[in-house]
């Protein structure tokens, strides 16, 4: 296909960011060109596209944008599924990511196809909006990533420990800094 | 004609309202609390309580390396641990980028499959005894252990196999494999057939569960239920049909769905998927080449820096892991999506307005598991 | 001659084999038929508290069937239950209600501490979450390790708990 010129070439410096040891640009499947194509036309640079593999796509959102771009994934792009929230700790560059994996279900050449978009978070202030609005389903996910990592959904219903005991008194325990004791 | 003295008591709306605690010590609810609020006989609101058996796994697979992360990993579903391990094991395959032999890639579905049916017979038993159904206990249980019979020649172990490793499997069939299996699942189909006439056709299990607890495919897409719950509402959505790993593209079968979205479709879909895995494991036997069944691998194995998330079928739903390397023989965050844990949502959606009475037939047909939901 | 018998040198000894007397007919076969009738009836509490859990309800399928032993998962309240069978790891959020459970049960009361995770913390001993064994919180009587134990493990350990019971004094 002829017509790569553009896209892969953003991708490739995209990827080139993130990992600056490949500099030889990476074909991208074209069904995840037309849904990056999609998503790209509409939000421009609000977003930064990470990585397509064939049938993982993921994107990095901010905050003030996160609702608009979940409203947009669930009714025009049709990946209607929430799959799991994951919290990860980057102390390094101080940052907590939160990724959230939208599977689909409805449209027959998106269901195998997994769309992964991730918030980075200050570490000192890890604070976004909750997207209960949109996916029902991440609400006790959403609680787990609050009690294991510290992050605050502005707008959950109920902000409570879940899987820890009701005593736990020590800093949430998935962040790098808490050690195992012993080890 | 007034109420008795005795009788005459003020009456509020709180306090006709009766906050239910069943607990993790009740012989209905197994290691999880669910607190209920009734007002008479109906549900008017469920509080899912997990967590007794929350015994940090996401936190302990940062301190150890990709095969020593293999025995602890199987223990949230130690009956299914072959399916539980099956997506790791694809994710450190696609990062450290290893082989699998052909012969390890029919014996992981094959096992894969004898889990799945050795499961959903014991929550088939378990289901049995909630409705009050004992012969429907014992039946189940003593045809369980035929499977686990077979699981054992296969890999030495009665349920916590530690069988799939990143790069195959631990060690070859036996010699009489083949014969021994076909013959177990001949008689295992014939007593599928017998579940049928006293379970599924009695007419006191079809009045407590028809009609119970209906699932709308909205709310079930919605809510991010998975695996038979989701196929029982009406969508199509078996992840070895629409994105097969291993050689699930290469095997002929059927992935059921039904469309009335109540307790009933909820059961009655892993039987019919017992009827497909021995149709299944049978084509397996069939096909399989001869081969090594293990890629060697040097110590600590390790791969880039990067993520994977695979996901994979297992017996009650989707099962995926997000994983993370830093190119380090440990990985720097694992993070498990279980189906379990995807069904609680579906708990006080569904048993709102039910009947008290109504609560074991929802809450056991929704194919939850504590000790997985809680990691 | 009764009060030859009968006086105060020689009363401690009538009195002394009087006892050895009682002993040997009542204590002893009253004691015997008592204890006979608890270890034969040992009925568990329906507490699951981790994995083990599927191997206990294993052994109560018709192959290992621990019914011929008596033990029937009494589905009434936990205040005719004798044993608690602590199966696989105790965790924090479960430990308290563990012990409420333990204190619940009527005296004489027996305590088979099942899987490694019982016994140690087993697996899981580097968890945040996890207790090492659960002897600091109840006292157990029996330990059967395995990870999982396989049900016959398991019905050797209550036959050891039956020894037990067969010698000890009935209170």
């Amino acid at each position: 296909m002829s017509s790569h010129g553009g896209q892969p070439e953003e991708g490739s410096q995209a990827k080139a960011e993130a990992k600056p040891e490949t500099q030889k640009p990476v074909e991208i499947p074209p069904l995840e060109k037309g849904i990056i194509e999609k998503i790209t036309e509409r939000f421009g640079d609000k977003i930064k596209f990470v990585y397509a593999k064939p049938k993982r796509i993921r994107f990095n959102v901010k905050t003030e944008d996160v609702m608009d771009f979940a409203k947009f994934l669930h009714d025009e792009v049709g990946f209607d599924q929430p799959i799991s929230v994951a919290g990860v700790d980057y102390p390094k560059e101080n940052i907590i990511e939160v990724v959230y994996h939208i599977g689909c279900c409805t449209k027959p050449e998106y269901t195998s196809s997994v769309f992964a978009f991730a918030l980075r978070l200050p570490r000192d202030n890890p604070k976004t909006p909750t997207l209960i609005p949109v996916y029902r389903g991440v609400e006790y996910h959403e609680r787990e990533a609050f009690e294991m990592l510290g992050v605050i959904f502005e707008g959950h219903p109920r902000l409570e420990k879940l899987l820890l005991p009701e005593d736990w008194a020590d800093i949430p325990p998935l962040r790098k800094d808490f050690n195992i004791k012993g080890r | 004609m007034g109420l008795p003295p005795s009788m005459q008591v003020e009456e509020s709306e709180e306090g006709r309202i009766l906050t239910i605690s069943v607990g993790p010590q009740h012989p209905g609810s197994g290691h999880f609390r669910l607190v209920v609020k009734v007002d008479g006989d109906i549900i008017v609101g469920a509080d899912p309580d997990p967590g007794y058996v929350h015994r940090g796994e996401e936190k302990m697979c940062e301190y150890r390396n990709y095969i020593q992360n293999i025995p602890h990993l199987e223990r949230p579903m130690i009956a299914d641990s072959c399916g539980i391990l099956y997506p790791f094991c694809l994710g450190v395959e696609d990062i450290a980028n290893i082989p699998v032999p052909e012969r390890a890639k029919y014996i992981r579905v094959i096992l894969a499959e004898l889990n799945r049916c050795i499961f959903e017979l014991y929550w088939l038993g378990i289901y049995g005894i909630f409705l009050g159904h004992s012969t429907m206990f014992m039946w189940p249980m003593g045809d369980r252990e035929l499977l686990i019979d077979l699981a054992e020649a296969a890999t030495g172990a009665r349920v916590t196999h530690a069988y799939f490793v990143p790069g195959g499997v631990r060690n070859d069939l036996p010699e009489n494999f083949k014969e021994r299996a076909i013959r177990q699942l001949d008689y295992f189909k014939h007593r599928l057939d017998q579940y049928k006439d006293i379970f599924y056709n009695n007419p006191l299990f079809l009045d407590r569960t028809k009609g119970v607890g209906v699932l709308s495919a909205q709310d079930a897409i919605n809510l991010g239920v998975t695996g038979p719950v989701l196929r029982a509402s009406g969508v199509k959505h078996d992840i070895r049909k629409i994105e097969p790993y291993d050689v699930y593209d290469q095997l002929d079968f059927e992935a059921y769905s039904m469309n009335s979205g109540d307790s009933y479709a909820r059961a009655y879909i892993p039987l019919l998927e017992m009827y497909e895995s021995i149709n299944i494991i049978k084509q397996c036997l069939e096909k399989m080449p001869s081969g090594s069944v293990r890629t060697k691998l040097g110590p600590n194995p390790r791969g880039a820096a990067g993520e994977s998330f695979k996901r994979v079928e297992a017996g009650r739903g989707e099962l995926a892991y997000y994983l993370v390397s830093d190119g380090t023989p440990k990985p720097y965050r694992v993070k498990l999506s279980v189906p379990s844990f995807r069904q609680i949502p579906a708990m006080p959606h569904l048993l709102k307005g039910a009947k008290l009475a109504d609560m074991p037939a929802i809450y056991w047909s929704l194919n939850y598991w504590p000790v997985e939901a809680d990691r | 001659m009764l009060k030859d018998l009968v006086n105060p040198s020689t009363f401690n000894v009538l009195v002394g084999k009087l006892e050895d007397v009682l002993v040997k007919a009542v204590e002893k076969p009253l004691g015997y038929a008592i204890n006979w009738g608890r270890l034969w009836s040992l009925w568990p509490v329906h507490l699951e508290t981790a994995c083990c859990s599927l191997e206990f309800g294993a052994a109560s399928g018709p192959r290992y069937d621990v019914e011929r032993f008596g033990i029937i998962e009494a589905f009434g309240s936990l205040r005719q239950c004798d044993l608690v069978v602590v199966q696989g790891t105790v965790t924090r959020k479960m430990a308290p209600r563990l012990r409420m459970v333990y204190d619940q049960m009527p005296e004489p009361k027996y305590v088979i501490a099942m899987g490694a995770c019982a016994i140690t913390g087993g697996l899981y001993f580097d968890s945040y979450n996890v207790l090492p064994g659960i002897d600091g919180i109840i006292p157990v009587d029996v330990y059967v390790p395995g990870c999982p134990p396989r049900p016959e493990t398991l019905i050797q350990g209550t036959m050891l708990l039956q020894e037990k019971i067969k010698r000890s004094r009935f209170r």
